[in-house]
C-alpha cells in the first residue's frame, strides 16, 4: 500500500509538470488541475482510511533501509492533514475558473499552485529532516511565484516582506539541522528520536531546538515573528490568498508538533513555559490587530495569527487532551479560513472592494452569501455548535485540567474578540445600507459570480457543520492522532521496524 | 582546523547580520549571500574537517580506519547551494522588478501593501484577477 504514500506527492507534482505545457490553454489547464485535485482528494482519502484503519503507514524510498535512506510517513496527523490540503486544492481550484483570467494562467498560475500543493503534501508525509527541509523550499518557491503573479504594486511590496523573511527562516531552519546532524549522526526522524536522548551535551540541544523554534515560529507566524504575514496575505489574487491562509502557516505548526513530539523529547527547560507566553501573545497581538483594521482580507490575515495561537497553546500544555484540540483545531481552522478569504472574494465581485466602508447591503441584495460568510465566520469566533466552539472548548478544558487559568481566560477572551471582528463585518458588509456612491476607484465594476465560485464555499460551509455536528468522531480522531504523538513509539517501530 | 572555521563562521554571520538589519535592500540582499555561505561553511565543519584523504573504505576492509571527514554534510551543502542558488536568482528579479514598480530599495518607504490609515484615501490597487 505504499504506492498510496507516494501518490499525494506524485499526483501533484505530475500535474504541475504537464501543467506548464497547457499554459497557453486556459480551458485545459482547468481540466488538468481539476481533475488532478479530484484524484489527490480521493488517493489521500483512501490514504485517511488506511492509515485509521491499520495504523501508521511508512515506506522507504528507493529501498535504503530507514535511517540511511529517505523515509515517508503517514500518522493519522500527517493523513488528516494530507486529506485537508487536498480538498483545500479542489475548492480552490474551482473557484480559480472564475477568479483567475487567461493572462495569469499564461504566466503559470497552475504549474505553480500544483507545485505548491506537492511541496505542503512531501512536507506533512516526510520522515526526514532534510528532505522536509527540501519541501519546505519547495512550497516555499512556488507560494514567492503565486503570490507576485500579476506583478502588482502592492504585490511586489509585500512580496519583498514575505520572501525576505523566509528566506532567514530557511536559513535558520538548515543551520539547525547542520547542527542537529553534527550532534547526531542522523537526520532520520524516527532515529533523531532514539538519538537525542544521548546527546550529553544538553546546553548545546537546547540551542539547536531554540534554532528550530525560529524558523517554524517565522512560517507559523508567532508572537514576535508574525509581521510578514498581514504585509502579504491580503495582496495576490483571492484564490491564492485562501490557499496560503488555509495552508502555509499551519504547515509550519505541523512542523513545531512533529518535532517537539518526536526529536526533542527530552526536558527542554523553560521552553514549554516561553511557548506558552508565545501562544498567549499571539493569540491577543492578532485579535488585536484584527480589531484595528478595516480591510476585509486584512482582518482576516490577522485573525490567521490569533488562530495559530491557539494550535501553540495546544502544543506547549503538553497533554495528551491539548495535542487533541490542536489537531481537531488545524482540521477545522484550515476549512474554514479558506472559506472566509473565498467568500471576500466572492464579496469583492459583487462591491468591487475589500474596503469595509465601501461595502454594504449584501444581506438584502444576496441573502445567501451572508449565509455562506455567517457559518465559518461565527465558527472561527466559536459559537456552538460549529466546528470551532469544539476546538477551542477542548483547548480550554485542557488548560483548566492542568490549572493554566490564566490561559484558558486569555484563550476565551480572545474568542470573544474575534467575536467582536465577526461582527464588524457581518454590520459592514451585510447589513448596513450599500453606499451610495461607488466611486472610488476605477477597478471597483461590480461583476456577476458564477457556481465556480459559490460551489466550493458551499461546500466547505457544509464541511463545517458537518465536523460541528459529528464533532464527536472527529474528536475521536483526534484523540487517537494525539496518542500516537504523545507516544513516539509508534511511529519509531513503524519506520525503524522493532528491532531497538 | 575547526576553531578557525567556527570563527569565520561566527565572523560571517555577525557582518551578515549587520548588513540585513540595513534598510536598504541591496545590503540586505549582500547580508543575506553571506549568511548563507556562512551556514554552509557551519555545516562543513559540523561534518569534521580532519582528513583531505576521500572517505574511501580500502578493499580488505570493511569499515574506515582513522578519521575521517563525513561526507554527508557535503552532500547537504550541495543541495542547500542549489536551492540558495535558485531563491537567490528569484529574489534579485523580485527586488528589481519592486524597485522598477516602487522607485525605491529603502523599504522605510515599502508602503503599498500597509498604506498608512490616516492616509485620505484608501490605497487601492487593482486586483491582478480583475481586468483593469
Amino acid at each position: 500500500m505504499s504506492v498510496l504514500l507516494i501518490l499525494p506527492i506524485l499526483l501533484p507534482l505530475a500535474g504541475g509538470v504537464i501543467a506548464v505545457f497547457l499554459k497557453s490553454n486556459p480551458k485545459r489547464s482547468l481540466q488538468l488541475a481539476l481533475t488532478n485535485a479530484g484524484l489527490q482528494t480521493l488517493t489521500s482519502g483512501l490514504l485517511l482510511y488506511h492509515v485509521h484503519l491499520n495504523g501508521i503507514l511508512s515506506t522507504q524510498i528507493g529501498n535504503w533501509p530507514a535511517p540511511f535512506g529517505i523515509t515517508l510517513v503517514a500518522d493519522h496527523l500527517s493523513a488528516v492533514l494530507v486529506m485537508i490540503t487536498a480538498i483545500v486544492n479542489l475548492a480552490v481550484t474551482s473557484y480559480s475558473k472564475a477568479d483567475i483570467d487567461a493572462g495569469l494562467i499564461g504566466r503559470g498560475y497552475y504549474p505553480l499552485l500544483q507545485m505548491l500543493v506537492c511541496g505542503i503534501c512531501g512536507a506533512f508525509l516526510t520522515g526526514d529532516i532534510f528532505n522536509l527541509y527540501v519541501w519546505f523550499e519547495v512550497m516555499l518557491i512556488a507560494s514567492f511565484g503565486l503570490l507576485v503573479l500579476g506583478q502588482s504594486k502592492s504585490q511586489l511590496d509585500g512580496g519583498v516582506k514575505y520572501v525576505v523573511i523566509n528566506l532567514l527562516a530557511t536559513l535558520l531552519f538548515i543551520a539547525g539541522i547542520g547542527l542537529l546532524y553534527g550532534l547526531t549522526g542522523t537526520l532520520n526522524l524516527a532515529d533523531l528520536h532514539t538519538k537525542v536522548p544521548l546527546i550529553a551535551n544538553r546546553g548545546l540541544l537546547t540551542a539547536v531546538a531554540m534554532i528550530f523554534v525560529a524558523a517554524f515560529g517565522i512560517k507559523a507566524a508567532l508572537f514576535p515573528l508574525f509581521f510578514w504575514l498581514p504585509a502579504a496575505y491580503h495582496t495576490p489574487p483571492v484564490a491564492v490568498s485562501a490557499i496560503f491562509s488555509g495552508l502555509l502557516t499551519k504547515v509550519g505548526i505541523y512542523a513545531l508538533i512533529r518535532v517537539f513530539t518526536l526529536v526533542f523529547t527530552v526536558d527542554m527547560g523553560y521552553f514549554y513555559p516561553a511557548l506558552l507566553v508565545m501562544a498567549a501573545l499571539t493569540m491577543i497581538t492578532g485579535v488585536l490587530g484584527a480589531a484595528a483594521q478595516n480591510e476585509f482580507r486584512r482582518i482576516l490575515s490577522f485573525h490567521i495569527i490569533s488562530q495559530v495561537g491557539y494550535m501553540a497553546m495546544g502544543l506547549a500544555l503538553q497533554t495528551r487532551l491539548a495535542l487533541a484540540g490542536t489537531i481537531f483545531y488545524l482540521i477545522h481552522h484550515i476549512i474554514v479560513k479558506a472559506n472566509l478569504f473565498l467568500v471576500s472574494g466572492v464579496v469583492q465581485r459583487l462591491q468591487g472592494s475589500f474596503e469595509l466602508a465601501q461595502l454594504g447591503g449584501i444581506y438584502r441584495s444576496n441573502g445567501w452569501i451572508a449565509i455562506l460568510f455567517f457559518i465559518p465566520a461565527f465558527s472561527l469566533a466559536g459559537f456552538p455548535p460549529l466546528s470551532g466552539f469544539w476546538a477551542k472548548m477542548i483547548l480550554i478544558r485542557a488548560s483548566l485540567d492542568i490549572h493554566q487559568y490564566g490561559l484558558a481566560f486569555v484563550a476565551a477572551a480572545v474568542g470573544l474578540l474575534t467575536v467582536y471582528s465577526m461582527t464588524k463585518i457581518w454590520a459592514e458588509v451585510f447589513w448596513k445600507p450599500a453606499p451610495q456612491a461607488n466611486h472610488f476607484s476605477e477597478a471597483m465594476i461590480p461583476r456577476k459570480t458564477s457556481a465556480w465560485m459559490l460551489a466550493p464555499i458551499t461546500a466547505l460551509a457544509l464541511l463545517t457543520i458537518i465536523i460541528g455536528f459529528g464533532a464527536e468522531f472527529v474528536y475521536k480522531f483526534a484523540w487517537q492522532a494525539a496518542e500516537e504523538l504523545s507516544h513516539p513509539q509508534y511511529y519509531v517501530n513503524a519506520v525503524l521496524g522493532n528491532r531497538q | 582546523m575547526q576553531t578557525l572555521c567556527a570563527g569565520l563562521v561566527g565572523v560571517m554571520v555577525a557582518a551578515s547580520v549587520y548588513l540585513i538589519l540595513d534598510r536598504n535592500l541591496i545590503r540586505f540582499l549582500f547580508g543575506l549571500i553571506l549568511a548563507g555561505n556562512a551556514i554552509n561553511l557551519l555545516i562543513f565543519a559540523v561534518g569534521r574537517l580532519d582528513s583531505q584523504r576521500p572517505p574511501l573504505i580500502p578493499d580488505p576492509a570493511t569499515a574506515m580506519q582513522g578519521s575521517f571527514a563525513n561526507a554527508l554534510p557535503q552532500a547537504l551543502i550541495l543541495t542547500a547551494i542549489v536551492i540558495g542558488f535558485a531563491l537567490l536568482s528569484f529574489i534579485f528579479v523580485l527586488f528589481y522588478r519592486a524597485y522598477q514598480e516602487l522607485g525605491t530599495v529603502d523599504t522605510e518607504f515599502m508602503r503599498v501593501a500597509e498604506a498608512d490609515p490616516n492616509d485620505q484615501l484608501p490605497v487601492s490597487s487593482p486586483q491582478p484577477g480583475e481586468p483593469a
